[in-house]
């Protein structure tokens, strides 16, 4: 199995793009590393053998989400572009405190016992289809009229109503 | 073969970066980016428990696809909200976004 070669390197590529995007001063190279990281998380989809999530990571993520942060970044532009992501005076408190959660995070999973064994995976395309038209279908609607709701709350709010 | 660790550890170490970046940005965008990281640190958990716990049904996978929709709701609803508090008040500095406050 070729996964470990390829896992390890992804994983640490995705955590470097991640730091990228909270450490850079330029909001713009922010959402760059923001691109790559949605990216590389796509092919750890892959490897988890999730074919179809990897293609709406790409699709709604790296294509939808990130333009829609470009757009607001040209938006709300201010006219110094090299200082326009700084950070705020809870810098060090977080700091400490997100790698505080990050050990205990890595302790709790290094210390329970979760037994698994290698079960194969088969036609998760066919399986995402028959539970979103089947035992999932009421989620499935009620995500729609979310999805409607927050398109019209969307344009309102930016655009006003005229009454 | 890599196992659930690998995958639960990235997912932990994704999550703590998104939450340093919103706890520690002054940018309300680059917050909302973070975000975004935390949904994606999220989502790689429940695929992953789904493909070494349950491979067969695909429940992990169809909260995921929730999750999207979710994250894809809030980031245009949240980036509508900046857009008009900047007409208003020309910042993007979450310190400055105290309207609410008396």
């Amino acid at each position: 199995m070729i996964s470990p070669y390829v896992f390890w390197p992804i994983a640490v590529l995705i955590v470097v793009f991640a730091i990228g995007v909270v450490h850079f001063k330029n909001i713009v190279h922010s959402a760059l590393m923001l691109i790559l990281t949605f990216v590389g998380v796509a092919v750890v989809f892959i490897l988890l053998e999730a074919e179809f999530l990897a293609f709406v990571q790409i699709l709604v993520y790296a294509g939808a989400i990130s333009i829609l942060i470009v757009f607001a970044v040209m938006l709300t532009r201010r006219i110094d572009m090299n200082e326009s992501n700084p950070f705020n005076k809870l810098r060090w408190i977080s700091l400490i405190f997100c790698l505080g959660f990050f050990g205990l995070i890595v302790r709790i999973v290094l210390t329970s016992r979760i037994s698994y064994e290698k079960l194969a995976v088969q036609d998760t395309m066919g399986a995402i289809a028959d539970g979103l038209f089947g035992n999932y279908m009421i989620p499935f609607e009620v995500a729609a009229i979310l999805l409607l709701i927050a398109i019209a709350g969307a344009i309102i709010l930016t655009k006003g109503v005229k009454d | 073969m890599v196992g659930l660790e690998g995958y639960l550890i990235l997912a932990a170490a994704l999550f703590c970066i998104g939450l340093f970046g919103a706890f520690a940005k002054k940018n309300v965008i680059s917050v909302l980016m973070s975000v975004e990281l935390m949904l994606n640190a999220a989502i790689i958990n429940l695929v992953a428990f789904n493909r070494f716990l349950a491979p067969a049904k695909v429940t992990g996978h169809i909260f995921a696809i929730f999750i999207f929709v979710v994250a894809a709701a809030g980031i245009a609803v949240g980036l509508a909200i900046v857009i008009n508090i900047y007409r208003s008040r020309a910042t993007t500095n979450v310190e400055d976004f105290n309207i609410l406050k008396w």
